[in-house]
């Protein structure tokens, strides 16, 4: 017998012990798609037949097929399932994840059964138990389908469970390997003149007996359902529908108005009401022929289509994650009704729970049911039923290219009961759609990302940023971008340093890249710049809680200044220098993300530099100013103490370098004047993530700024370095020299290319190369002392490399899907993974 | 770092039997954190000089956790003051080079044991952490003459003022021995920082070491507290490095204390408590949220004064939860009791599924520490999501702030504190709160009721 499964499915071995159940499971199914129940008994006693545990071993069985069936997986339970209680567990265990109950009856003579169980020394049961089981399994055979059991297959006798194979059937919503391209519809209730007028405007070429319609580049149409009740000519619209469907240029659902309709047609007694009563009139009119091939098409729609890999799901109601491609009476109820309590309002309309604000699958689901105003993506959700009957519109999506495309209703051909703009309703609406909630970010997270696949948060450092978001951060709708760390170079041999520019051109050569920019690091601090053109811009593509041009946030996300004033006069200044330098056009966006320094350090960082560099120096200063007076002293009587002398002195030569390296930081900031802006990345404007491009194309830009405003922004001084032209090389290796014998911090090292495969995969986005003098700030005032060095070389850099590379991604992934329009949440969750890295134990002097 | 001990006892030389060190010679002692020397400027009848130069070996500082913890991303363990400024490096270097002379033992001269000699201590880089009299405080009571000049932070920039550091000149007579003892107990009290683990032992040593003048001096308890000063204890290092320095000293010393010390002469914590448990115990409340719970102090009052069932406390610190847990003594109660109280990690501004179905909700002096951006989010969790039926709101009155004696003009009561409201700003937000989510609220004064600027804390109960 070839026994018939889903793919999907819970599969119920039932049998007496001996009947061979699970020899037959090791041979149809994958070792772990089968649970057994004496296997769990072993688990929990260490003896697989220890009936006292059978208890715990079922709770254990239950636990471990109800994550299978949760991660979509087909299950098979070993065991003798006998009895109808231990079979309803199952059936309820099946419903609750939405999959098909299927029974296998293996059925053996008792006397196979004694004989195989005697002769295993582990199973030490009387012939009495075998006996009682097959009482209690012939008892319940007849049963077993109104049990709940899709299906029940019976093998009766050795030869047949011996011959018995298994065909694993798709699931009737999985259209996964339907790729569309779709133009997707929402209700259109009886409307057939505008949906005639969409499907033209969509390029469709409609027969003039408007039997059928096709198009010229077979996209298909997919009706979302409600394509009957309210409006005037419901016959036309499924005599439509049905050819399209017929003729492959269409996939239909069934909504809930088909539902009723379809009863009403079977002679099922339902009320007549919202609309029904059009329909019914309407197809009174029409052919008995007609009629019935509704009554047969309605009969046979499913619930929900699964699509396109996975990525699109359409049901007329909406479907959560955890329904979709599932098959039970919850699932095909949600899809039709959506998600009701069972509440009316006080319309006598029912409740239903706006089951997208939580929305957080990966799937893009389009739905219909709930007439809107406006069709709104929501987490990757869009109801499309923008209430055509209602004197609305009637509105289509095409997929995958996103865009929405309506027609106008010619008239209004219902009254709705409930006004379609709820204006008594003052709740912002944008705002719930903002909102996140902590599972989008507590616990152990792995992130997918275009770039480095996927990106694992530890818990303890998801914790840290819980802390640090919840209290300091600004809005998360403001926080698209947190800036990776860099990786400094590779250790330098070159005596007396620790870091020179050789190693950093050597690992990007080795890496494959053949051309580099050097980049002055600046001597400030970061800043991350959002800058919109009006209030209107970001009221649209960030908030409106309050009139604003943008903000000004560190590399941890906190505000940047204290005063709000502050941050609006220089957001007001970057405004105007990319309207004066033509920005705005040139991308044509009306919103950018800078990624700056901005200058001084002390203008952030006074406190730091106040009680950590300034104290030393002080302190240092002062003593080792005082043991040269004694030194000296001593020595003058004699006292062998010359080398005491010697290296106190060295000491005293090495602070003085230190208190001019952190002087070099300080200047007097009394007017936002003195504050310089260094940009030297454009992050992402609409519609593109400008981040990927190649840094040259961002100093050009940005150069622009500066001759737009010199008073604000200061140029990032570069050059470019050919790795295959040594005496380009050595250009470089000056130019840094140069720059950090000045007192300057040092410099960076990019690929020109910003994102590069190497051979061990991803090639750093940066190295920085930092000056021996801006060091002494890092690794103390006198690092350089021959013993000191030597000892600091012995530096780990892989971990420093490694975050670095995955903060890099998921900063790019933020960008990508900020970008992309993507819901917060999932904007979030990189920004969150970026600051939650940054807690990782790593040196903090790298 | 660098000591100098000069006497103008007849013959000054002495000073070389008492110390056990030769004047003529240059003699050192390895330590675990570096090398001490010791060696004489000047060795003359009338006046004789010893000088104690630490190198403390910064790299090793690092390597061997010896530095000091925390601060601006760590970075504060690799550039410190340690290598210079008088320490408690210092301390264990006397210790190491003139254990002889502190135990009172003196071989070839016992006799001037107990010689009371003229001295004169030179500290060219000591640290004092407190006011600015704290040194005369400390040495005056037991016989010194202080001379201190405070050492400028930066000679360039004048106005970021004097650093913690002062070179002192210390003038008294006494015995070699106490002169050591004292130095080595009272630099690292100045510096309140010790390079080594506060153990119990340490009790013991300041008993020995301090014995006699200790119990007499007027700032003994200070004394006391901070040679005994346990390290912070971080809990959670990997915030730490997301912090900068100020929200360090803001968490950490600051959290209650700087609030409390405002607020504690009308005891209004304690009011407080009382006010929002009796909040709770009017509405029957079965189920109550501690939003912002802190260390677990409103949740201690409730479980005890109140009849309910659950008390589930949320806060965004996990440092916190960690002090609450230690507050209730969670690990330690019944089975009973544990069941009827939890404590969760949660963000108020984050929505959150396990605060859904509880009747009541108090979030005392939270609010006033989230950014007025962040409010919407707040608001939208208690009130649109986890919707009890009575949710309590206090935050400080800043009208009242005017009554606070030692909270300078202007001055919020808390560095954290994000914004303080008056009694309109407060009544504003709240009655927008309930009108957006169908509550009705109410409002109350906690503490003394000024008949000009209201009571120190505001209330809002909010019913639904």
């Amino acid at each position: 017998m070839n026994i018939k499964i889903p793919e999907l499915a819970l599969v119920v071995l039932v049998g007496a012990s001996g009947s061979g159940k699970s020899s037959f499971a090791a041979r149809h199914f994958l070792r772990t798609e089968v649970v057994s129940s004496d296997f769990c008994r072993g688990l929990v006693s260490d003896n697989e037949n220890d009936q006292a545990a059978t208890q715990d071993a079922f709770d254990v069985l239950h636990y471990i097929a109800g994550k299978r069936l949760n991660a979509g997986k087909l299950t098979v339970v070993d065991a003798t399932n006998v009895q109808p209680e231990s079979r309803r567990s199952l059936i309820e265990l099946a419903r609750r994840h939405h999959v098909l109950a299927v029974a296998v009856i293996l059925t053996v003579p008792e006397s196979i059964c004694h004989q195989r169980n005697e002769s295993r020394t582990d199973r030490d049961f009387g012939p009495q138990v075998v006996h009682r089981q097959l009482d209690q399994l012939r008892r319940s055979m007849k049963g077993l389908r109104r049990e709940g059991f899709h299906r029940v297959a019976t093998l009766e006798g050795v030869e047949e469970i011996e011959a018995a194979t298994f065909t694993r059937e798709r699931v009737w919503n999985n259209r996964r390997d339907d790729h569309g391209p779709f133009d997707l519809i929402g209700d259109v209730h009886g409307c057939f003149d505008e949906l005639g007028q969409l499907l033209e405007q969509l390029g469709y070429d409609l027969a003039d007996d408007g039997s059928s319609a096709t198009h010229p580049e077979s996209r298909r149409a997919v009706f979302l359902g409600d394509l009957v009740d309210r409006g005037p000519k419901t016959p036309a619209v499924l005599r439509l529908v049905m050819g399209m469907v017929r003729d492959g240029s269409a996939l239909c659902i069934p909504g809930n108005h088909e539902v009723k309709l379809l009863r009403a047609m079977q002679g099922k007694n339902v009320s007549a009401s919202h609309g029904l009563a059009e329909s019914l009139a309407q197809l009174a009119l029409e052919p008995e022929p007609f009629r019935n091939e509704v009554v047969h098409f309605l009969d046979g729609l499913i619930g929900h289509y699964v699509l396109d890999d996975g990525q699109l799901v359409v049901a007329h109601a909406g479907l959560p994650e955890s329904m979709q491609g599932r098959q039970s009476g919850a699932v095909r109820a949600f899809a039709l009704y959506g998600d009701t309590s069972g509440e009316t309002d006080e319309f006598g309309l029912p409740v239903r729970y706006p089951w997208a604000n939580d929305y957080r699958g990966e799937a893009t689901v389009v739905y219909g049911h709930t007439p809107v105003p406006e069709a709104v993506w929501v987490n990757k959700t869009i109801c499309l039923d923008t209430g055509c009957v209602f004197g609305g519109r009637l509105t289509a999506l095409r997929y995958p290219e996103r865009e929405l495309v309506a027609v106008p209703a010619n008239e209004v051909y219902y009254e709705p009961v409930r006004p379609l703009i709820d204006e008594s309703s003052n709740v912002d609406v944008s705002r719930e759609r903002g909102e996140l909630d902590l599972t989008d970010v507590a616990g152990k997270r792995i992130i997918s990302t275009g770039l480095a696949r996927h990106v694992t948060i530890r818990e303890e450092n998801a914790i840290a940023a819980l802390e640090v978001m919840s209290r300091w951060a600004i809005d998360p709708r403001w926080l698209v971008y947190l800036p990776p760390t860099m990786a400094p170079t590779a250790t330098t041999k070159i005596e007396g340093l620790l870091e020179h520019p050789t190693e950093a051109f050597k690992a990007f050569r080795d890496d494959g890249v053949e051309t580099v920019v050097c980049e002055e690091k600046h001597m400030g601090s970061r800043a991350v710049v959002v800058v919109c053109r009006d209030d209107a811009a970001a009221a649209r593509r960030f908030t409106a809680d309050r009139p604003s041009l943008g903000v000004i946030h560190t590399r941890t996300g906190r505000p940047f200044f204290e005063d709000l004033a502050d941050e609006t006069t220089i957001l007001e200044r970057v405004r105007r220098a990319i309207t004066a330098a033509g920005l705005w056009e040139e991308l044509d966006t009306d919103w950018l993300i800078l990624d700056c320094e901005l200058l001084p350090w002390s203008a952030k960082a006074e406190e730091l530099l106040r009680t950590q560099y300034a104290a030393v120096g002080a302190a240092a200063t002062a003593t080792l100013s005082a043991e040269q007076v004694v030194l000296e002293q001593a020595l003058a009587r004699g006292i062998d103490v010359a080398e005491l002398l010697t290296s106190s002195g060295e000491r005293k030569f090495m602070v003085e370098g230190f208190v001019d390296a952190y002087r070099r930081y300080c200047w007097e900031v009394t007017t936002l004047e003195d504050l310089k802006l260094a940009p030297f990345q454009i992050l992402a404007g609409e519609g593109e993530n400008y981040a990927l491009r190649d840094h040259l194309w961002h100093l050009e830009m940005l150069s622009r700024l500066v001759v737009a405003d010199e008073t604000t922004f200061r140029q990032t001084r570069h050059v470019v370095v050919d790795l295959n032209d040594e005496s380009s090389i050595e250009n470089g290796t000056t130019w840094w020299r140069t720059l950090t014998d000045e007192g300057g911090e040092g410099m960076v090292v990019k690929p020109v290319e910003v994102v590069r495969q190497g051979p061990k995969g991803l090639v750093q986005p940066g190295i920085k190369c930092r000056g021996r003098e801006y060091l002494r700030i890092i690794y103390g005032p006198e690092y350089t002392a021959a013993h000191n060095l030597e000892r600091l070389r012995r530096r780990g850099l892989g971990l420093k490399r490694s975050l670095a590379i995955r903060e890099f991604a998921l900063g790019i992934e933020a960008l990508n899907r900020f970008v992309a329009d993507e819901p917060l949440h999932k904007v979030h969750e990189c920004v969150f993974g970026v600051l939650a890295l940054e807690s990782e134990p790593v040196d903090p002097r790298l | 770092m660098l000591l100098t001990i000069t006497t103008t006892h007849q013959p000054a030389t002495d000073l070389g039997f008492l110390l056990h060190k030769n004047p003529d010679r240059h003699q050192s002692a390895v330590l675990s954190f570096g090398t001490a020397h010791v060696f004489y400027p000047e060795a003359m009848v009338d006046r004789c000089t010893a000088a104690v130069l630490v190198e403390v070996d910064p790299v090793d500082l690092v390597r061997n956790h010896r530095g000091p913890s925390g601060g601006a991303a760590s970075l504060g363990q690799y550039v410190n003051d340690r290598p210079y400024a008088a320490s408690s490096h210092l301390s264990a270097a006397i210790n190491k080079l003139f254990g002889t002379a502190l135990s009172g033992r003196c071989k070839e001269r016992p006799e001037l044991v107990e010689v009371r000699m003229p001295f004169e201590v030179r500290l060219p880089a000591l640290p004092v952490r407190g006011d600015a009299d704290l040194l005369q405080r400390i040495f005056e009571p037991i016989g010194y003459h202080v001379e201190a000049t405070p050492i400028a932070l930066d000679v360039e920039f004048p106005n970021w003022g004097m650093s913690r550091y002062f070179d002192v000149r210390l003038t008294t007579t006494t015995r070699l021995r106490d002169l050591l003892e004292q130095l080595l107990v009272l630099v690292p009290v100045l510096d309140d920082a010790k390079h080594y683990w506060v153990g119990s032992e340490e009790i013991d040593r300041l008993l020995r070491r301090g014995g006699e003048w200790l119990s007499t001096h007027p700032e003994r308890e200070l004394i006391a507290n901070r040679y005994l000063r346990h390290d912070r204890v971080l809990t959670n290092q990997a915030l730490e490095r997301l912090l900068d320095v100020e929200d360090i000293a803001e968490i950490e010393g600051a959290h209650d204390n700087a609030e409390e010390a405002v607020e504690r002469p009308i005891s209004l914590n304690e009011q407080r408590i009382a006010a929002v448990v009796n909040e709770v115990k009017a509405c029957g409340a079965r189920r109550v949220l501690d939003l912002g719970c802190g260390s677990a102090k409103v949740i201690r009052a409730l479980l005890s004064d109140t009849n309910a069932e659950k008390v589930v406390g949320v806060d965004v610190s996990y440092r916190s939860l960690e002090a609450g847990a230690r507050r209730l003594h969670l690990d330690t109660m019944t089975p009973r009791q544990r069941e009827r109280v939890d404590l969760w990690h949660g963000s108020l501004t984050y929505r959150d599924r396990r605060l859904e179905g509880f009747d009541a909700a108090v979030v005392v002096e939270v609010i006033e520490h989230l950014d007025p951006s962040r409010l919407s989010s707040f608001e939208r969790v208690i009130f649109a999501h986890a919707s009890p039926r009575v949710v309590v709101v206090t935050t400080p009155n800043v009208e009242y702030n005017v009554r606070f004696e030692g909270l300078a003009t202007g001055a919020l009561r808390h560095p954290d504190h994000r914004f303080e409201w008056t009694r309109t700003d407060f009544a504003q937000w709240a009655e927008a709160v309930a009108s957006r989510h169908g509550y009705h609220v109410t409002f109350a004064g906690i503490g003394p009721d000024d008949p000009e600027v209201g009571a120190p804390t505001q209330m809002a109960v909010f019913r639904r």
